[in-house]
């Protein structure tokens, strides 16, 4: 319960300010820069409520994009920060889960779906054109059948 | 004492509903007239009893009558009324008093509409729908009064969440309710259908008018939802693949793919068991997405009421609903006929494609959202599954539905012609064609989707009207205008809504150009953002009813000829020392400049973020455009449900074979 009510603070707080990079963290160099901002789209300010850290406010938030530019300025490749942060903070950081045994099902789940359903619907097609259209009408019945019509 | 007396309206309801869920029934099996009656009697009289606990508790709002716990946690006495009526449902108690308020007002409809509405039929939906109303009021009695007291009563109240404190709360919720509650009522279509194992054309054209209906203001629920994040969270995003934005869009799917295949039911008997569990799914889906919100399960920035105790009681009205009702359709939907046949190339066919497509997009949000929890009871493991992810996944299984919305729509039911639709369609073909180079020629060296995007938007907008045109010009000029005139609404309807779907796919195309600049300024600096200039004019403090401000005012210069200002303010709510973002923005045209403001030094300087955004009221207008059309659709269907058969007829989308 009292994770709760914190993490609901928490939220409030970072709700707040609504300004999330400040202009003083920003690189200099643009393409840096860029990267970085693409980078922590995608990497989740953990005491926060499904928020990146770029969007958040939380004081983590700030000490992680303080942290992702740091690695870039000192060469890192955007796989090796991200492999850095989940060393630290696991994979939980990440919003972008990555490919591996646990998330599998995940990321083959979509397409599994739209393969299963497919399959079902074409199984139900068939199924209808095996038992074929209704069978034709007797001798008997088309004869009712005119005189209802009256022919 | 009139909260007393609202609470013990809510009884009376609870003990009402009882008798509508028994005696609909029984009177569904036994078909007496007497307690046909009776059914319809005891809905009317749950819906009066919460109408009552409802007015009671917004009085107890309006007057501030803080001895009542719920109005001392969540209004004051300074807010203005609006939001001291918006803060009823702006609250866990509140806001399920609401959910029952609209589901009793959706049976109700259904014991008066609709004369020629089967009696069995009519009875057991009642039925169901007692049931839902029951289990909702025995929660709000068991662990949500609104109406217990304090006492001592507080001499003021704590406030209502300042981010609540808006135009969007007032509208946005109520909206949303109407959407996931309108679905009950498919819901309880299925559930009876399959209680009386019995279900046919005239079934589904009873359903089709109360899930558009849901979906309507689904649509407009979600729309409002989002723009109301957009403008009142400050980010200056739209969609954040949130929990709970996917718990209402996961209904929103499931109607989408209902609405279409209870067409295919009414017009050719077919996909009778898959609509009924559709009508399931989309129910269970809404009621999944209440208790992810009011459970605590997924917390998320729209949680506002969070109470894990509760959500064990929600959990166990969820399985319940969602379980009993799966398991009579395991058992009875076998027993169900199957209906008209159809080839695979045909307008049923194109039907089934959109009901795949969507329903495997409606999966991917629901196992993204749901996957993290599962992981984490099953291993312990803790992982996130972000925007990253949905983006990926939805928006492949979107692209397909883009492509064949027009080339379905000018198939003929039975047995279509693919050549011949392509046919109808090449002039809608070669406009997206030519608009998409127009775009990639003008923004050259820019995004590369994006225009490709763009040419699917229009593709959708000038494609939908092509069925409309091909049925126009057939035969004599001279009758133009009158054949147009005798098309039947839901035609149009089904135009509008489909290029709606265009007018936001542009929206979302356009976000590739937005362009977004954060920097410190200070009165009189100057920032450039996408074709504009913004002028930091002055930074001055304001007071409103019961905030203060800062109101930083911004000039936007464009090719340096002023065009315009826009207040963007940093606001503090004292009572709750709670600060907040109001977003300054200014609308040009269907584009808007966005500025949103950061912490103000104490040297008077302040980070700022502005963002040009061009087109990007198109992602909410084109809502709006596919509620209109489902509207007009709605009015040709209240036409023709009940009366009998016009003599101009034939039925709506059907051409001769």
């Amino acid at each position: 319960m009292r994770l709760i009510i914190s993490a609901f603070f928490f939220l409030v707080a970072s709700l707040g300010g609504a300004l999330a990079v400040q202009p003083n963290e920003m690189l200099r160099d643009p393409a840096l820069e860029a990267r970085a901002r693409q980078l922590s789209s995608e990497l989740r300010c953990l005491v926060c409520q499904n928020q990146s850290i770029d969007d958040s406010d939380a004081p983590l938030a700030h000490d992680l994009r303080v942290l992702v530019r740091e690695r870039l300025t000192a060469g890192d490749s955007d796989e090796d920060v991200r492999r850095y942060l989940v060393a630290r903070y696991g994979e939980f950081v990440l919003l972008r889960p990555a490919l591996n045994a646990r998330t599998a099902l995940l990321w083959a789940a979509p397409f599994l779906a739209l393969l299963a359903g497919a399959a079902l619907m074409l199984a139900g097609w068939r199924r209808r054109v095996v038992a074929g259209p209704p069978a034709p009408l007797s001798a008997e019945e088309r004869e009712r059948l005119d005189r209802l019509v009256g022919r | 004492m009139i909260a007393e007396a609202g609470h013990f309206a809510l009884l009376l309801a609870l003990a009402l509903a009882i008798v509508q869920s028994c005696v609909g029934l029984w009177a569904g099996r036994s078909r007496d007239a007497a307690l046909i009656a009776m059914t319809r009697s005891a809905a009317l009289g749950v819906c009066a009893f919460v109408v009552a606990a409802f007015a009671a508790l917004t009085r107890a709002y309006v007057i501030s009558d803080f001895s009542v716990r719920n109005v001392a946690e969540n209004s004051n006495s300074v807010m203005p009324l609006i939001y001291k009526v918006s803060g009823v449902w702006g609250n866990h108690e509140g806001s399920v008093l609401l959910w029952v308020l609209v589901l009793a007002a959706f049976a109700a409809s259904v014991a008066l509409r609709g004369r020629d509405l089967p009696d069995v039929l009519r009875s057991n939906v009642l039925a169901v729908q007692g049931m839902i109303a029951a289990l909702f009021l025995a929660f709000i009695l068991a662990t949500s009064n609104p109406f217990s007291r304090i006492d001592p009563a507080p001499f003021e109240g704590a406030d209502l969440n300042p981010l609540l404190q808006d135009l969007g709360l007032a509208i946005h919720p109520p909206l949303l309710y109407l959407g996931y509650v309108g679905c009950s009522i498919a819901f309880s279509f299925a559930v009876a259908a399959l209680i009386d194992g019995r279900i046919d054309a005239v079934w589904a054209k009873h359903v089709r008018p109360w899930t558009l209906a849901a979906w309507i203001f689904l649509t407009l629920g979600i729309a409002m939802g989002s723009y109301w994040a957009y403008y009142e969270l400050g980010w200056g995003g739209f969609w954040f693949w949130d929990p709970v934005e996917n718990a209402s869009l996961m209904p929103w799917l499931a109607a989408t793919a209902l609405l279409h295949s209870a067409v295919v039911m009414e017009k050719r008997e077919a996909l009778k068991i898959w609509t009924v569990l559709l009508a399931i799914v989309a129910f269970s889906l809404s009621l999944i997405g209440t208790f992810l919100v009011r459970s605590g399960v997924l917390t998320s920035v729209h949680a506002f009421a969070v109470d894990p105790a509760r959500g064990v009681f929600i959990l166990g009205i969820l399985v319940v609903t969602i379980g009993g009702s799966l398991t009579l359709f395991a058992w009875r939907a076998p027993m169900l006929k199957h209906g008209g046949l159809f080839a695979p190339v045909s307008r049923e066919g194109a039907l089934v494609f959109n009901n795949l497509f969507l329903a495997a997009a409606c999966a991917a949000v629901f196992i993204g959202t749901l996957y993290p929890l599962a992981l984490e009871a099953l291993t312990g493991a803790k992982i996130s599954v972000g925007p990253p992810f949905f983006n990926m996944t939805v928006i492949p299984l979107m692209a397909p539905l883009i492509i064949a919305m027009p080339l379905g729509q000018n198939l003929a039911w039975k047995r279509g012609d693919l050549l011949g639709a392509a046919q109808r369609v090449q002039l809608s073909f070669a406009v997206a064609v030519a608009a998409a180079a127009i775009i990639a020629a003008a923004t050259w060296g820019g995004p590369v989707l994006a225009p490709i995007a763009i040419g699917g938007g229009v593709w959708l907008i000038v494609g939908s009207f092509s069925e409309i045109g091909a049925r126009v010009s057939r035969g004599a000029p001279s009758a133009l205008a009158s054949r147009l005139i005798g098309l039947p609404r839901s035609a149009f309807g089904t135009a509008v809504a489909h290029a709606g779907v265009g007018v936001t796919v542009i929206g979302l195309a356009a976000t590739a150009w937005h362009v977004e600049r954060i920097a410190t300024m200070r009165s009189g600096d100057m920032i450039d953002v996408g074709a504009y200039r913004l002028r930091l004019d002055s930074i001055t403090p304001r007071t409103g009813a019961n905030y203060r401000e800062d109101a930083a005012r911004f000039t936007i210069l464009k090719d340096s000829a002023e065009v315009g200002s826009v207040v963007s303010a940093k606001r503090i709510y004292p009572i709750r020392q709670m600060p907040t973002t109001e977003a300054g923005l200014w609308t040009h045209g269907i584009g808007q400049v966005y500025v949103s403001l950061g912490e103000i030094e104490t040297d008077g300087s302040v980070a700022v973020r502005v963002y040009d955004k061009p087109l990007v009221l198109l992602i909410w207008l084109g809502a709006v455009v596919m509620a209109i059309g489902g509207a007009l659709s709605l009015s040709d269907r209240r036409r023709r449900v009940g009366a009998p058969r016009p003599a101009r007829a034939p039925p709506a989308m059907a051409p001769a074979e």
